[in-house]
């Protein structure tokens, strides 16, 4: 039948241009009518487009006050085949990082300076995160089912040929037992079918709990997700204000961990400009978040506290994580930058930090002024 | 060859068959993929190579055809079918009860023209394992042609979903002629309101789940210029989700005609929610008895209503909407998605055929306590749902009853049975009333042979 008013052939980039008037995030800042008529038509090699590149973005709009990323990749090539989109991106949510930047990888531990001495009546546990992306698989926003059964299959012979401090077990989610789950639950460990739409709208929740996991070693100190929003989130943590033993465990692990996938010829996605590469472009670099939970009731309180965090180049959030708020007077404080510096520099300025802001909690509490201890920005 | 050689494809015309070598767990072999063009041009960046992964340790795993288009080949197709098979153990629905690794290994390879593939059709059964008691379907269309290329899936789900129904061996019949409607007016002291609702869609588009920004846009305008273009009693206008005021949104959510974002992860795991609320709305007649949905579960939902028991006057009007609609995109060289086989193609195969819910809120207070309920609506071929819809439970004594079966009977039989049925289940209330015993009814018989 006739259909002149169909369009035939490619319909013009202006009719697929999504409507981004009501959107606050970092990817509906920069995507202009020009960028996306350029990269709508290409692929990266595993066939992942523009449009899925941004498709998270477009379904949430985003948050007046916190400003997400609202992109991510499908795999290594992504952020090549569209940095046309993703460069600003990145330069706007990393503080102006350019293209032609480097980007310092440092996991040498014996670098950190301190970090054994955070008071522990104040420090109430010390916990370092990073991610890391298998190289030659595509993403969990695009990866099939075999794909990510693979991940799984080479994470799992990774982790259990560890030994020593890093002996453990792997507990995959769609098998393990009732009894496997509540303990799993009781140390903090366990993770969830992501819910929130920023992860579900970009397709990382397809096929749950398909060749996801959870590794931890025997101590319940170092753990490894597998499949959630990377390949891999390597953990370690433990109560306490020893920083120090908490980033030479993280440290060591990586390493060894890193060894055996290279071994295999398997290494990690990074590059000298990006650092590692993972799914959300907000992780690029070392991907790294060095915290503590840490009482500071009275420095919270204190009109500057804000400020301070700013110029020690920390940010807060509640003890359940990234969306909640404290509860006590406890916060969890860690480091703000993940691309430009490396993990010792983002470490050492949590140490220094923490142990800065305990030293004004105490003045505070003796009801001493703070004003002479307020640093410089960073 | 080589033990070492990393690949082997013997490209011809239009196919590339290759071999996949695998040396040992950890080393992978890199096919070089013919890259061939697409209905929209992609230019593929840089190196034309996909990493090819191979499963089992030290086997040869020989290789497959790739189909002309390679957008879906090249997307998932990175494995032999049997590595990408879902595991279903845990799963209670259609999909999981028909999709054998046989049918997937035949299909996972093909795409419809729009490039839709097998694993999109089935994500949402993937991802949502089911109920023990509700059955959901568990896979989606992309496009009309979902049905025919991936017919050795749908076939046995339509066949499981609708009492037997073989597309492959009967027809559909359509028929839109309310003066066949008998004794249409119910009893007002028990329906309280009546309702007619169905589905279409627009031909040559693709469906919610595969649609582009820009074929969703384009169905709103279709549709939105058609409606323009009625007159009389259905003369009305339109209202687009994203630019409605906050008057307009309150009023259409007082008089239960808004829908919302879906949260169902039936649907959003679907992709049905994608750019949400782009080209979404809502048009209604001035009458506020003729109602049509763009873009949210369908293209279009078109639902016919009015308080009390006249359901001949609803179906009539419902009807004559209809056709006046399809006559409206005609004029414009637009048609509906339709076929002697399935009827009326819409997103989920649980609404082929008619996609016609048919039904009336009604208080049955003694019947609905009544042990033989069940027995009587089954009988009658009907449904009992809440009054707030399909996922709900009932409040006091008022049901929403409707027809079961959208397949394999027309327009006019199935809205016949409800009335039919309802009549019956007014009856038996009566009975009840005056302290009279009643009886189970025999079966409706299925549809005709």
């Amino acid at each position: 039948c006739a259909k002149n008013t169909q369009p035939t052939g490619t319909p013009p980039f202006e009719e697929e241009f999504p409507d981004l008037s009501k959107h606050n995030n970092h990817m509906a800042k920069v995507l202009t009518k020009e960028i996306y008529g350029k990269l709508r038509d290409k692929q990266t090699p595993s066939g992942y487009t523009l449009d899925d590149v941004i498709q998270t973005g477009v379904d949430n709009p985003g948050h007046p006050f916190i400003m997400t990323v609202g992109c991510v990749a499908g795999d290594e090539e992504s952020y090549e085949v569209f940095k046309d989109l993703l460069d600003p991106v990145i330069s706007d949510r990393h503080g102006g990082y350019k293209p032609t930047d480097k980007h310092k990888t440092d996991l040498n531990h014996e670098n950190l300076k301190g970090g054994d001495d955070l008071d522990p009546n104040y420090v109430l546990s010390s916990r370092v995160r990073t991610g890391r992306s298998i190289k030659g698989f595509t993403l969990p926003p695009h990866n099939s089912r075999g794909e990510r059964r693979i991940i799984e299959r080479l994470s799992i012979e990774a982790l259990n040929s560890l030994d020593g401090e890093f002996k453990g077990k792997y507990y995959p989610l769609n098998t393990m037992t009732d009894a496997e789950q509540e303990q799993l639950i009781a140390d903090h460990f366990l993770f969830d079918k992501p819910v929130s739409p920023l992860l579900t709208c970009a397709g990382m929740a397809r096929d749950w709990p398909d060749g996801r996991g959870i590794w931890h070693n025997e101590n319940k100190t170092f753990l490894v997700w597998v499949n959630e929003e990377d390949h891999l989130r390597v953990i370690s943590m433990q109560k306490g204000g020893n920083m120090r033993e908490v980033f030479r465990r993280f440290c060591v692990g990586l390493q060894k961990i890193e060894e055996i996938f290279k071994k295999h010829n398997r290494g990690f996605m990074w590059n000298e400009h990006l650092g590692y590469i993972l799914t959300c472009p907000s992780n690029l670099g070392t991907g790294l978040r060095g915290g503590v939970h840490v009482k500071l009731s009275k420095l919270s309180t204190h009109p500057k506290f804000e400020e301070i965090l700013t110029r020690l180049r920390l940010q807060k959030r509640g003890t359940g994580g990234v969306d909640t708020a404290s509860v006590g007077g406890v916060f969890d404080i860690s480091n703000a930058d993940r691309l430009g510096s490396s993990e010792v520099e983002q470490v050492q300025l949590v140490v220094d930090g923490v142990k800065l802001m305990v030293e004004m909690e105490k003045k505070l509490e003796k009801g001493e002024s703070i004003d002479s201890m307020i640093p410089a920005q960073k | 060859m080589d033990f070492n050689t990393q690949l082997q494809y013997i490209p011809t015309q239009t196919q590339s068959r290759f071999l996949i070598r695998q040396t040992e767990n950890w080393n992978f072999t890199i096919q070089d993929l013919t890259s061939m063009a697409s209905s929209f041009t992609r230019v593929i960046s840089g190196r034309n190579t996909a990493v090819m992964l191979a499963m089992g340790a030290g086997t040869l795993t020989s290789g497959y055809l790739l189909s002309d288009n390679m957008e879906a080949a090249e997307r998932r197709r990175l494995y032999p079918p049997s590595a990408d098979f879902p595991d279903l153990r845990k799963h209670n629905n259609c999909m999981a009860s028909a999709l054998t690794p046989g049918i997937y290994a035949r299909l996972s390879d093909k795409t419809t023209p729009n490039n839709w593939t097998l694993d999109q059709c089935i994500q949402t059964g993937v991802d949502n394992p089911g109920h023990p008691f509700i059955k959901t379907v568990g896979m989606v269309a992309g496009d009309e042609e979902t049905y025919e290329v991936f017919a050795e899936l749908f076939d046995p789900v339509i066949k499981d979903r609708h009492n037997g129904y073989d597309p492959r061996t009967m027809k559909h019949p359509t028929d839109l002629d309310a003066s066949k409607i008998t004794s249409g007016f119910f009893d007002e002291r028990y329906v309280l309101s009546s309702r007619v609702r169905t589905g279409r869609s627009i031909r040559g588009l693709s469906l919610p789940p595969a649609c582009t920004r820009s074929e969703r846009r384009e169905v709103e305008r279709v549709v939105v210029t058609a409606l323009a273009g009625l007159k009389g009693d259905l003369s009305g206008r339109y209202y687009s989700l994203g630019d409605m005021t906050e008057r307009e949104q309150q009023q259409l959510i007082d008089e239960h005609f808004l829908f919302d974002k879906p949260v169902s992860p039936l649907l959003t795991a679907a992709g049905m929610a994608r750019d949400w609320p782009d080209a979404r709305g809502i048009w209604h007649n001035n009458e506020k008895n003729f109602l049509i949905w763009i873009n949210e579960e369908d293209h279009t939902r078109v639902i016919s209503m009015e308080k009390g028991g006249n359901m001949k006057r609803v179906f009539e009007r419902f009807c004559r909407g209809l056709k006046q609609v399809e006559h409206l995109i005609q004029e414009r060289g637009w048609e509906f998605m339709w076929n002697e086989r399935l009827g009326y193609i819409l997103t989920c195969p649980s609404n082929l055929g008619t996609g016609l819910r048919a039904g009336v809120h009604i208080r049955l207070p003694l019947l609905s306590k009544d042990a033989r309920f069940k027995k009587i609506l089954d009988n009658l071929r009907l449904q009992k749902r809440g009054t707030g819809g399909v996922d709900t439970a009932a409040t006091g004594d008022t049901f929403d009853i409707s027809n079961l079966d959208r397949l394999g009977k027309s327009e006019v039989e199935l809205v016949q049975l409800v009335i039919d049925g309802v009549n019956y289940l007014i009856e038996c209330e009566k009975r009840l009333e005056r302290g009279q015993d009643i009886k189970i009814p025999s079966p409706v018989p299925q549809f005709r042979k």
